[in-house]
């Protein structure tokens, strides 16, 4: 267990360089990118920038001769931070891009504009070693604990597997007992290491792969709807779990998910994503109680509360329509196709994500990035 | 044996008064099981309950609690084998489907009793139009030609509001959205205006925004045409929205009946407190979630006594030995609740300590 525990995880992050993570990366071909890493957390600045992202997936015809007839706008400029020690929500409904963001954080798609900044380096210009490095500190967790295992795999080989690709994480004997230390931090017996997949349930599954995401010591996780494939009953015991990692490590999550309750009581802050853009970013009191945003209110609005008394007195936003086609969004505004409170302006002019006008001088949570040219304050939560 | 202490429990239940020969639909004691190689998984172990007409009915539960077992051996879809209902009565208008013949059968499902299934796109059949699905009901139960029967689908269409019916009606599923996609399942299931519906987790592939949309839909329908609907559902947010009781399901058993409203302000199971108590609260951020600990049981193997007990913060030693029955739930001075059981044999101290 000692073991596992980071340097940094014990003393605040930004009084010593990050010692461990500079003696793991080669140091003989890496020095300037560790200058600029030390550098950066001596700072105190964000772990994770995010800016102007964007993301176009090429649409083709033709078979032999292929020609692009336009492109699926996935991501479409997003900025972000992620700070050390903090989880950042990401909601929104399906087809939003936010599964892509994530895939695009880990390197796993080449963004097709945009900068993402790993203690202040660009990691979508680098390959190769230096690439394989950062990796190492930004690790992912799966939605579907039932796809993204291995059954061929005992548990002990997929655990494992990310010692095979960065061998300098483990010496190659102290393997198994890193295994079976893993297994005991996400609450698995450590006997089961010979197991099967198919042997373990939805819930113990999904500490599987979380049990992989930190068997290198990351600093940034990155969740894809960890929760959604699960029972009710068991959702909990994975948060919890979840909770007391960050809280034990001091990792940073990238919470993504759609239930909206789930994202509000992990995450610090959240950013409400609608078709490739940030509609909205704040803390998650300015979200919640304060959203600007039309289509947080009616996100917010939409969610069935597990309360009887409040279905008669609640005003709810229901939305007309579905979400547009990402290859053919509405010019300016994205949303004003299902807003109600959309004008011309809406159509030519695209709002920036930035604090309204009118809010900037007020010191409650209202004033927080909103994209909308009418943002209002509305509580939808409280409505009575 | 249990059966009779059972039906006492949900007897009471029936909206109108109690009077049970006006439920529309009446389950009793209903027994599933499937005959697999590994043996006999008790997927369903005496279920009780009734719906009446213009009333929802909300099957709570997680995956194998065979909530969805329970709905479909109502329609009577349950593949046999190597499934089996050993025992129990499914009596829709007083009659008991169990003891009908196939034909008999055939003529209520789509016409008097409607489904509603999860995927959209896997319950569609993505090499005919959904025009001709929809038609198929009009020609197969009403024998009618097939232009009448394409009128009658954007007809259809038209009322579950699908935008342009008339041009879309030639689509197929694929081309259309999720939202779309199981509003012609709600369509279908409406065709023939039938008496009761069960929707299995309608919403449940659905975003939040189409969700709300849908379950509209779905009360608005409901009530134009006074119908009995079981939603059956593990979120318990829809339920508190829509329903009007709650049956909640654990390992083929009923633990807890009750009226929407007595269920989420005084659950009378340890199973649904731990379950209300799971979900995150604004007045707890930060700190720990309630977890039920375990998981949910083999159905092969469900533990003797109460199913819940190896997961139960109140188990005792009789929790291990005898399987408690669902007992009428009352206040604490004896009055009656009306609607209300528990499964529990601490279920007095659940519900009022």
């Amino acid at each position: 267990m000692a073991e596992l525990n980071k340097a940094e995880a014990a003393e605040p992050a930004d009084e010593t360089p990050n010692v461990s993570e500079v003696d793991a990366v080669d140091a003989a071909t890496e020095t300037e990118a560790v200058a600029a890493i030390e550098a950066s957390v001596e700072r105190g600045e964000p772990i994770l920038q995010v800016r102007n992202l964007v993301k176009h997936f090429p649409l083709t015809q033709g078979i032999l001769f292929k020609r692009q007839i336009g492109a699926v706008k996935a991501v479409d400029g997003i900025s972000f931070d992620l700070h050390q020690g903090e989880t950042l929500g990401i909601v929104g409904e399906s087809g939003c891009g936010k599964s892509t963001v994530a895939k695009l954080l880990m390197m796993l798609e080449q963004a097709t504009a945009g900068e993402i900044f790993y203690k202040g380096q660009d990691i979508t210009k680098l390959s190769g070693r230096a690439l394989k490095a950062v990796r190492r500190n930004i690790q992912m967790v799966f939605q579907d604990p039932y796809t993204s295992l291995n059954p061929r795999m005992t548990v002990g080989d997929i655990i494992g597997e990310p010692f095979e690709i960065h061998p300098e994480a483990a010496p190659k004997g102290s393997r198994r007992q890193k295994v079976q230390d893993l297994l005991d931090v996400v609450g698995l017996n450590p006997e089961y290491i010979n197991r099967y997949p198919h042997q373990f349930s939805g819930g113990q599954r999904q500490r599987i792969g979380i049990a992989r995401g930190l068997a290198l010591n990351p600093e940034i996780i990155i969740c894809d709807e960890p929760v959604s494939a699960l029972d009710v009953s068991v959702q909990a015991q994975v948060i919890n779990l979840m909770e007391k990692l960050q809280d034990e490590f001091n990792l940073s999550y990238l919470f993504i998910a759609h239930d909206l309750s789930i994202v509000r009581h992990i995450s610090d802050r959240v950013g409400v994503m609608y078709l490739g853009k940030m509609a909205e970013i704040g803390s998650d009191q300015s979200i919640y109680d304060h959203p600007t945003h039309p289509y947080t209110q009616a996100l917010l609005s939409a969610v069935p509360v597990p309360d009887p008394e409040a279905r008669e007195g609640r005003e709810r936003i229901i939305l007309t329509g579905d979400v547009p086609s990402p290859a053919n969004p509405p010019s300016g505004c994205r949303f004003r196709t299902r807003c109600w409170k959309a004008q011309d302006k809406c159509a030519q002019e695209e709002p920036l994500l930035a604090v309204p006008e009118r809010f900037k001088s007020s010191d409650s949570p209202v004033a927080h990035e909103s994209a909308c040219h009418f943002a209002e304050e509305k509580d939808v939560v409280h409505a009575a | 044996m249990t059966s009779m202490e059972i039906k006492t429990g949900s007897a009471p239940s029936s909206r109108s008064g109690g009077d049970d020969s006006g439920a529309l639909l009446d389950v009793r004691d209903l027994h599933v099981e499937f005959h697999t190689r590994d043996g006999v998984v008790k997927a369903v172990n005496g279920v009780n309950y009734n719906v009446s007409s213009g009333e929802t009915l909300a099957v709570l539960g997680e995956s194998g609690s065979g909530k969805s077992v329970t709905a479909q051996a109502i329609m009577g879809i349950v593949d046999m084998p190597p499934g089996k209902i050993p025992q129990g009565e499914i009596l829709f208008r007083g009659q008991d489907m169990l003891k009908m013949s196939n034909e008999e059968r055939r003529k209520i499902r789509g016409s008097k009793i409607a489904m509603i299934f999860q995927d959209a796109l896997s319950s569609l059949n993505p090499v005919l139009s959904v025009g001709y699905q929809l038609g198929e009901m009009f020609r197969v139960h009403e024998g009618m030609s097939r232009k009448q029967a394409k009128a009658k689908a954007v007809e259809l269409m038209e009322r579950v509001k699908i935008p342009a019916a008339k041009d879309r009606v030639n689509d197929f599923p694929h081309q259309f959205s999720g939202g779309m996609r199981q509003r012609i399942m709600i369509a279908m299931a409406l065709a023939l205006e039938p008496d009761l519906i069960i929707a299995d987790e309608p919403t449940t592939a659905l975003d939040v925004t189409v969700q709300a949309q849908v379950m509209d839909l779905l009360a608005e329908l409901q009530q134009e045409y006074n119908m009995g609907l079981i939603l059956i559902t593990h979120d318990l947010g829809v339920v508190a929205d829509v329903a009007d009781k709650i049956a909640v399901m654990y390992a083929g058993r009923i633990v807890e009946t009750a009226p929407v409203h007595e269920l989420y302000k005084r659950p009378a199971h340890p199973y649904t407190r731990g379950l209300l108590d799971s979900i995150p609260r604004l007045d707890q951020k930060g700190q720990e979630l309630y977890a039920i600990k375990g998981l949910p049981p083999n159905l092969l193997h469900v533990p003797s006594g109460c199913p819940f007990n190896p997961r139960c913060p109140k188990a005792q030693d009789i929790c291990r030995t005898e399987v408690p029955p669902l007992v009428p739930v009352t206040e604490q001075d004896g009055t009656d609740l009306p609607g209300r059981g528990s499964a529990c044999h601490f279920w007095e101290e659940t519900i009022h300590g």
